[in-house]
């Protein structure tokens, strides 16, 4: 099977007053066709920047220093901008962290979501039906009154489930989704969870699903990719990364509370010390200041170790660690 | 402190072009206004009729006007009165507006809602038509047109230093003072109104090239200064008269007053850069 | 029933506003009026003019209840405004308000030329700057914009009087163009309402290219890109929809300015409207004609600023909500 998505050593610095910030560095993960997976990490791990890398869409400030992301092999780094135009909405599409921002104030629901049906060669009449239609299916009452409404005068819960409904419309191959439930109360986080499972399964896409929650990522994932300070540092199917963790930071996150698991929490478990400084990274390995089991060895940059044939861990003690 | 911060900021200045430009031009102003007397070649209330309409040459370095004065000596005398009504007006209407705008946003909500209305109410009357209006009312002269500048601008000092003032008043660390028992005098003195200084002070630099405008549009009408004062606008207003005997008073009376105005505008323009770090942080 | 929701909001927010515009123009229009009469000096000359006979004085005395209370005073000028009486223009022998309403379009005419030119160049170059932040071009235009800004109008509208109609030719210097012949009105508008809206195109520009930049870093305008439409689309259709919106209130209040503007246009460029007229009344002291002219200044503008407020409530659903 080939995979959707496929992230290679992918690299992306932010120009600062302080230097380069080095918000990602040798990323790579990969999604398989028709998978949802996970990324969990701190705030300011650099999962938006890495979101925003696969879409090519990014602040001026931002260079792909190296490596490559491809989409059913095709190559997006560099790609002419029609191309990537022509993908974006199609191929991939996303639901962004923000409900509240993330539509336009000023435009209503139907004209937005009229908008981005331009590829389409039916007429307006039509382009609203369907978005209606879709509004329906993801679990909004009135849908056809919706279509007249602004963003604020939606619900939180329901300008999300616009959201989605705008991100599924033209059924893309991978739907990403930047912690789409962290503005959310809990009742509407399980019934959005629900409803991208549903919506997976109808339509058959991959989902890139990034999360603070390490329950959210165990309930609705095939597999979790675990990100600290710019780095993937541990991959796997959800259920061996969670029983199994290889590497010390998810064993942290996941024994530091382990309760929160099933709870709603805005944030991950905290744990002791704070995210290195990312202009001038440490050598060696990145978690050494926080790790208890590091020796001397963990100066050098530990290699992504296969704890078995899918699941790896970037630590000198992968394999020792996980078993 | 404050002179590490006057010095800072100064040298932030210096190393913008536009505010060296600007403060050239300030500086250049504030100079001609004090040397006015010994800088004029000419007597400015001399009348040469046998050089009326006389274009730029080397005894009348900018020309003269119909009654053969000399429009450059003229110019110089007439900085002075437009600093002079500057600095009276925005003075005044920016104190007035201070302690109101203060007022506004420390006092009862009902206090808070009269000050507005009487703010918008004020900002209703278009300058020039009320200078109008009150010219047909008061003598003419220097306070009268104070007087409309006071009246048409207060009210935006009172504006700036209200918001300002209101989004101080619920800042933790006034709140906490306030929970401390500290009274309201020193909250005032210690808090609000080292912070509203910044602001106000950027819209002061900001209004006063309008308030010169003020001046010398009202004496180009003939409701400004007394007749035979050498306003700029006066000075424009003789070019306008003569406009088919000659373009030089026109062209020499507007260079002072565009070249003021874009002084303090550009001025204000940098201070507001400098002082305000959210708009500095978004350039 | 969402819709209804909405129309009420609008209603209930438009109903806010008038009813503190028309407050403002009530109050406004009154303490001049107080001033007006309680000021020391015979108030029949102050409201006659000073050429008034005797006889006249006796007469307007008794029927304006000149020895009322100021407040009865104040009741009974808007009582007769009310009923469409503005008094008579003595110096001329006709009621002010024939006066002021032929003079009223000229002057609006003159307003919204200087708005024509302001908003067209201004939004223009402001979404320009925009799109091209921190070019040299970007700079430029800043520079100009300030000195647009700066440059006091009624120098501009000499100097441009002396440059293109005097010296050059290129427009007329005096009136407002033959009745009824649109294109000479056009004609003799051109140069005079450039002269006022130099300074708006500058301001428009700026705050256009500023809420811009402000709008295209908002997730809204990353969500339109990432469905892929174009850059140019999401620019000028999606962010400068939002990003004019605080131009269209800056200039509604500007038309107060514009009116001290226009009052100089009016008489550089030998214009009628209400600036000249009010002018010349006041060199004549006609105070019936300033008074009416004042009201008639005073309610177009904050008509002018209440309709921008409306609009802007219109063209941002948000605003309303508040
Ligand atoms: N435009 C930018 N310029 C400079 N630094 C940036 C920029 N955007 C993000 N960063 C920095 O890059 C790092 C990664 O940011 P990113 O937004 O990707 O984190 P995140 O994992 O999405 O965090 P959160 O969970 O809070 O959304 C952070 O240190 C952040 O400060
Ligand atoms: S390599 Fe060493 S420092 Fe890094 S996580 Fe493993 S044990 Fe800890
Ligand atoms: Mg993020």
């Amino acid at each position: 099977m080939t995979d959707t998505l496929t992230v290679d050593g992918l690299t992306v610095h932010y120009a600062t007053r302080e230097g380069a910030l080095q918000a990602l560095r040798d990323v790579a993960l990969d999604v398989p066709a028709g998978q949802i997976v996970g990324i969990v990490g701190e705030s300011g791990c650099g999962k938006s920047t890495l979101i925003n890398a696969l879409l090519q869409l990014m602040p001026e400030n931002a260079r792909i220093a190296a490596g490559s992301v491809r989409l059913e092999g095709e190559e997006l780094v560099g790609a002419p901008s029609r191309r990537l135009r022509d993908m974006r909405g199609r191929d991939i599409s996303v639901v962004f962290q923000d409900p509240m921002t993330s539509l336009n104030p000023v435009l209503t629901i139907g004209r937005q979501m009229r908008d981005i049906q331009y590829r389409e060669t039916c007429g307006n009449a039509e382009k609203l039906s369907r978005a209606a239609a879709m509004l329906g299916r993801v679990g909004l009452p009135d849908p056809e009154a919706k279509l007249d409404a602004y963003p604020h005068e939606l619900s939180g819960g329901q300008r999300q489930r616009v959201a989605i409904a705008m991100a599924v419309l033209m059924r893309p191959k991978l739907l990403i989704a930047d912690e789409p439930t962290t503005a959310l109360d809990a009742t509407l986080e399980v019934q959005i969870i629900e409803l991208l499972k549903e919506l997976q399964r109808e339509i058959g896409c991959a989902i890139l699903f990034i999360s603070h929650h390490l329950g959210v990522i165990a309930e609705l994932c095939d597999r979790v990719v675990v990100m600290y300070a710019g780095e993937a540092v541990e991959e796997g199917p959800v259920a061996d990364v969670f029983l199994h963790p290889s590497h010390p930071y998810t064993a942290k996150l996941i024994e530091c509370d382990p309760g929160r698991m099933k709870t709603k929490v805005a944030l991950l478990p905290a744990i002791p010390g704070d995210l290195p400084d990312m202009t001038t990274p440490p050598e060696g390995c990145i978690f050494r200041d926080r790790c208890d089991k590091a020796t001397d060895l963990c100066r050098t940059k530990p290699e992504a170790l296969a704890v078995n044939g899918t699941h790896w861990a970037r630590c000198h003690f992968a394999a020792e660690y996980g078993a | 402190m404050m002179g590490q911060f006057r010095h800072s900021l100064l040298g932030r200045l210096l190393a913008d072009p536009m505010a060296v430009f600007a403060m050239t031009i300030i500086v250049g102003l504030v100079v001609v206004a004090i040397f006015a007397d010994a800088i004029s070649p000419h007597d400015h209330t001399l009348m040469n009729l046998a050089d009326r309409f006389a274009p730029p040459s080397s005894t009348y370095w900018l020309g003269t006007d119909n009654l053969g004065r000399d429009t450059f000596s003229r110019l110089a005398q007439g900085s002075r009165i437009a600093l002079y009504v500057a600095i009276v007006a925005v003075s005044i209407s920016g104190t007035i507006g201070l302690v109101l705008g203060m007022i506004a946003g420390f006092g009862p909500r009902w206090l808070d809602n009269l000050l507005l209305f009487i703010f918008d109410t004020l900002r209703a009357y278009p300058t020039i038509i009320l200078a109008l209006a009150l010219a047909a009312l008061l003598p003419r002269g220097l306070s009268t047109v104070i007087i409309v500048v006071v009246i048409t601008s207060f009210s935006e000092y009172g504006r700036v230093v209200r918001t300002q003032t209101l989004s101080l008043k619920n800042a933790e660390f006034i709140l906490a003072e306030r929970a401390m028992g500290a009274s309201a005098a020193r909250i005032v003195f210690h808090h609000v109104l080292p912070n509203v200084l910044g602001p106000f002070f950027i819209l002061a630099a900001m209004n006063l090239p309008v308030v010169i405008t003020i001046e010398a549009g009202m004496s180009f009408l003939g409701i400004g200064v007394p007749p035979g004062t050498p306003s700029w606008g006066a000075t424009l207003k003789d070019g306008f008269d003569y406009i088919r005997n000659t373009p030089w008073i026109i062209i020499a009376g507007g260079l002072p007053l565009i070249l003021v105005t874009l002084g303090f505008t550009f001025l204000g323009e940098a201070l507001r850069d400098q002082l305000d770090p959210k708009l500095r942080k978004s350039r | 029933m969402c819709i209804f929701g909405r129309g009420e909001k609008m209603l209930q927010y438009a109903f806010q506003r008038v009813l503190l515009a028309l407050a403002i123009i009530f109050v406004a229009i009154s303490a001049l009026f107080t001033i007006m009469i309680t000021l020391p000096g015979d108030p029949t000359t102050v409201l006659l003019g000073p050429r008034a006979t005797p006889e006249l004085r006796a007469a307007f005395r008794l029927s304006m209840g000149l020895d009322d209370p100021v407040l009865v005073q104040i009741a009974n000028f808007w009582g007769r405004i009310l009923s469409g009486d503005m008094g008579m223009d003595y110096n001329r022998n006709r009621p002010v308000s024939e006066a002021v309403f032929s003079a009223l379009p000229h002057t609006m005419a003159l307003v919204f030329g200087a708005i024509f030119w302001s908003a067209t160049l201004g939004i223009l170059l402001g979404a320009f700057s925009a799109d091209n932040r921190n070019s040299w071009l970007d700079r430029v235009s800043g520079i100009l914009s300030v000195g647009f800004i700066a440059a006091p109008s009624f120098v501009v509208a000499l100097y441009s009087l002396l440059l293109f109609s005097v010296t050059l030719r290129w427009f007329p210097t005096i009136g407002a163009g033959e009745p009824g012949d649109l294109a000479s009105r056009l004609y003799h508008l051109a140069l005079p309402s450039f002269a006022i809206g130099l300074a708006w195109v500058g301001y428009v520009a700026r705050i256009v290219r500023a809420s811009m930049l402000e709008t295209l870093g908002e997730n809204y305008i990353r969500t339109a890109r990432a469905f892929g439409l174009t850059r140019r689309k999401v620019i000028y259709n999606y962010a400068l929809r939002v990003a004019i919106l605080p131009a269209v209130q800056v200039l509604g209040v500007g038309i107060g300015g514009m009116l001290s503007s226009a009052v100089f246009a009016e008489i550089v460029f030998s214009r009628p409207g209400i600036g000249s007229l009010i002018y010349d009344s006041v060199s004549g002291r006609n105070y019936p004609v300033v008074m009416g002219s004042m009201l008639v200044a005073i309610g177009f503008f904050v008509t002018c600023a209440l309709i921008a407020d409306l609009v802007n409530a219109a063209l941002d659903p948000r605003q309303r909500a508040k």
